[in-house]
């Protein structure tokens, strides 16, 4: 049985001379306006010049690779065709609790390793804003299958909500953050209502409608929002009211004189990271949760199958608007938090680009999976900084490596989805999941 | 008709645009019996259920049920999930309508939705799973078990609904129906694609869940073999209109039936026995 297998990968040297024979000449069709062709300045004009030898040698690398790619493949595949099959066992479930436990204890180590390195915990925390907004996100497009391309809205919202808060009523953060989320979530219901009936790529349009509606607004009401110059100065959150500043105000407390610290930088980057931390540990919580609840079924039987959710007596109104107030309001929360960290926020901050990247994060990490979420946003955020040593190609390696991971992996990263419950777990354990 | 009728049907009309689909239509269904909807692909079979079942609104006419807890309900004013959710007349589907990424189980629990989001406080209680939750999220597994061990879908709990054959995933998707609590179980075309053994297999179900459970069961079938078997009461439409009503015996020597199945043409003769 294994043998046919083989002898069906085997290539004969023809067949192999003639497939690195074809990639070569696509790098030369390329090669010639790429490589071979260039400018040079010769005294203040352009003159193009040739450069054969250097096309060359990118074409006979090109058909070298190939060559040994293909046959390095084709040997990983005979060795796992010639095994014997061996009865699998599905380990996804518990490796990915493994892994999830592992990203954990490294995010909450994290900031001790790194404790004067400002760059690296900065970083992390970015990443940490993108894995909550992914998280969101992952209720309304991953769960409910509504393909939603204006998540930034209400990111936007929870910012401008505390911003504004702020700067008129001097509300704190700790005192934002629920009306914030609350009026992202009807920020969410409002955009709800209209698109109901729509789906697909109609809906993508709506949605990447409504997000430049927000942004647009925030750049032309200038009496509300300031318009372009932002809103500044906003307060930093507070530990149970203390404050991290070096002189705090008379009679007052700050985080290093309570606790008898010398005053320094990093506690205040340090502290926005586990806020973050944790929020996003609640937000993932509370996602969890409901998606074990029958409004997450709801949400999952409403991606699977509109028309069946009404036979079965389910108000498809009810349940799509749930997962965009739901959505809506953990964007918020991220939203609130974004604008105490960053201390300043202008519309520029809120544009279709965030929109794409936390739908990249979703997508990449595999529709409605949380820790594949988790996985994207890493990728997405650390890409682009690894890239930045090499400047003008760190998109071109952003592009390829996502291109790479869809082809890989076209479901995402971690595509495998875990039933809310289990007959046999049910009825062994009584109903504790 | 010596039973109790269940749902009336008067004079529904069903247009789109300058298309008559249903035409004038007046059924009858008893309660605790199965009825058959036949007739030539085309005739308004499915438009007929779609206009029972909340997802067309007729043109004209009427559809009453005689709920036997609620009393009497329109069920043409009501749209969309109100007719499963508040009259229980459920529905399946000609091409199979399953939530194929979720387990059958989860099928099975998603049915009882509107039961556990009441139960689950709109997900209040439910969030931090307080033990009125708990009992009923016990229930409606109860129920779901109940139901996929009576369909011998026991073992294959846990798969998911898309992964599993054509023949089980019928069945699925009747169970789901089930775990809605219907009155009045509206099948469409439950034995398309089955084989002869998986269609006796059904014509025992659907007889145990009408003689048993007392289930109404109204089903659109081309498979003369279950219609014949199982129903209590036949229907035939053409064109929209209904050309005979009565018993398998009835209907199966009625010569405008027999026209309308081999497509004879009215002019070519006056008795349609001659084409055989």
């Amino acid at each position: 049985m294994s043998a046919v297998i083989i002898a069906r990968h085997a290539r004969t040297p023809a067949e192999r001379f003639k497939d690195a024979a074809w990639v070569a000449f696509v790098a030369l069709l390329l090669g010639i306006p790429m490589v071979g062709l260039t400018t040079v300045d010769e005294g203040g004009a352009l003159t193009v010049q040739t450069r054969f030898g250097m096309l060359g040698a990118f074409v006979g690398a090109s058909f070298a690779g190939r060559f040994i790619f293909r046959w390095i493949m084709d040997q990983i595949r005979n060795r796992r065709a010639a095994k014997p099959p061996v009865a699998k066992i599905d380990r996804t479930p518990q490796a990915i609790k493994v892994i999830g436990w592992a990203v954990l204890g490294a995010s909450i180590t994290l900031p001790i390793v790194f404790s004067e390195n400002r760059y690296v915990i900065d970083t992390a925390t970015t990443v940490l804003i993108y894995v909550m907004l992914g998280w969101g996100l992952n209720v309304v497009v991953g769960l409910a299958g509504l393909l939603d391309l204006g998540y930034v809205a209400f990111y936007a919202v929870g910012a401008y909500t505390y911003a504004l808060l702020f700067s008129h009523f001097g509300w704190t953060f700790w005192e934002a953050l629920l009306v914030a989320g609350a009026m992202a979530a009807a920020f969410g219901i409002l955009l709800g209502y209209p698109i109901l009936r729509l789906r697909g790529d109609y809906l993508a349009i709506v949605t990447l409608g409504f997000g430049e509606i927000i942004r647009v607004i925030l750049v032309n009401w200038t009496e509300l929002s300031n318009g372009p110059n932002g809103i500044g100065s906003i307060p930093r959150p507070t530990l149970f009211g203390l404050p991290f500043e070096r002189n705090p105000a008379e009679g007052t407390q700050s985080f290093a004189t309570f606790f008898g610290l010398e005053f320094s930088g990093m506690h205040r980057i340090i502290f926005l990271y586990y806020l973050i931390l944790v929020l996003a540990l609640l937000t993932n919580v509370f996602v969890a949760r409901l998606r074990k609840l029958p409004v997450g079924r709801a949400w999952e039987a409403l991606r699977e199958d509109e028309i069946a959710c009404k036979a079965m007596g389910m108000n498809v109104t009810n349940v799509k608007l749930s997962a965009f107030a739901i959505g809506a309001m953990l964007g918020g929360f991220a939203g609130v938090f974004f604008a105490a960290r960053q201390g300043f926020i202008s519309p520029e901050s809120f544009t279709f680009t965030e929109s794409a990247t936390i739908l990249a994060i979703v997508v990449l990490g595999g529709m409605g999976s949380q820790l594949g979420v988790v996985l994207a946003a890493l990728v997405l955020v650390l890409l682009p900084e690894l890239g930045r040593n090499f400047s003008e190609y760190r998109m071109l390696l952003f592009g390829t490596a996502m291109v790479l991971i869809m082809v890989w992996k076209p479901g995402g990263l971690l595509a495998s989805r875990e039933p809310t419950i289990r007959l046999r777990q049910a009825a062994t354990e009584g109903g504790e999941a | 008709m010596s039973a109790a009728t269940l749902l009336s049907v008067e004079s529904l009309t069903m247009r789109f645009g300058g298309l008559t689909a249903i035409d004038d239509l007046s059924v009858s269904v008893p309660a605790g019996k199965i009825t058959a909807i036949i007739g030539p692909n085309g005739a308004g079979k499915t438009t007929f259920f779609n206009c029972l079942t909340g997802f067309y609104k007729p043109t004209v006419g009427s559809v009453r049920l005689a709920h036997p807890n609620k009393g009497e309900m329109c069920l043409e004013t009501m749209t969309g999930h109100r007719v499963a959710r508040d009259a229980q007349v459920v529905r399946t589907f000609q091409n199979i309508r399953l939530f194929p990424k979720m387990t059958v189980l989860e099928n099975l629990i998603v049915a009882q939705h509107n039961f556990l989001q009441k139960a689950s406080g709109f997900s209040l209680a439910g969030i931090f799973r307080l033990p009125g939750y708990r009992k009923a999220e016990a229930e409606a597994l109860k129920k779901a078990a109940h139901w996929l061990e009576r369909l011998g879908l026991t073992d294959i709990a846990d798969v998911a609904a898309g992964d599993l054959p054509y023949g089980t995933q019928r069945r699925i998707e009747i169970a789901r129906a089930l775990c809605v609590d219907p009155v009045l179980l509206c099948l469409d075309e439950p034995a398309a694609g089955l084989n002869p053994r998986e269609s006796a297999e059904l014509n025992t179900l659907l007889l145990s869940l009408c003689r048993e459970e007392g289930i109404a069961i109204l089903l659109i079938e081309h498979d003369m073999s279950v219609v014949m078997n199982v129903s209590d009461h036949i229907c035939v439409l053409n064109y929209g209109r209904k050309i005979a009503e009565g018993t398998p015996e009835e209907i199966r020597n009625d010569p405008q039936v027999i026209k309308a199945y081999l497509g004879e043409d009215d002019e070519d003769t006056a008795s349609g026995e001659k084409a055989a």
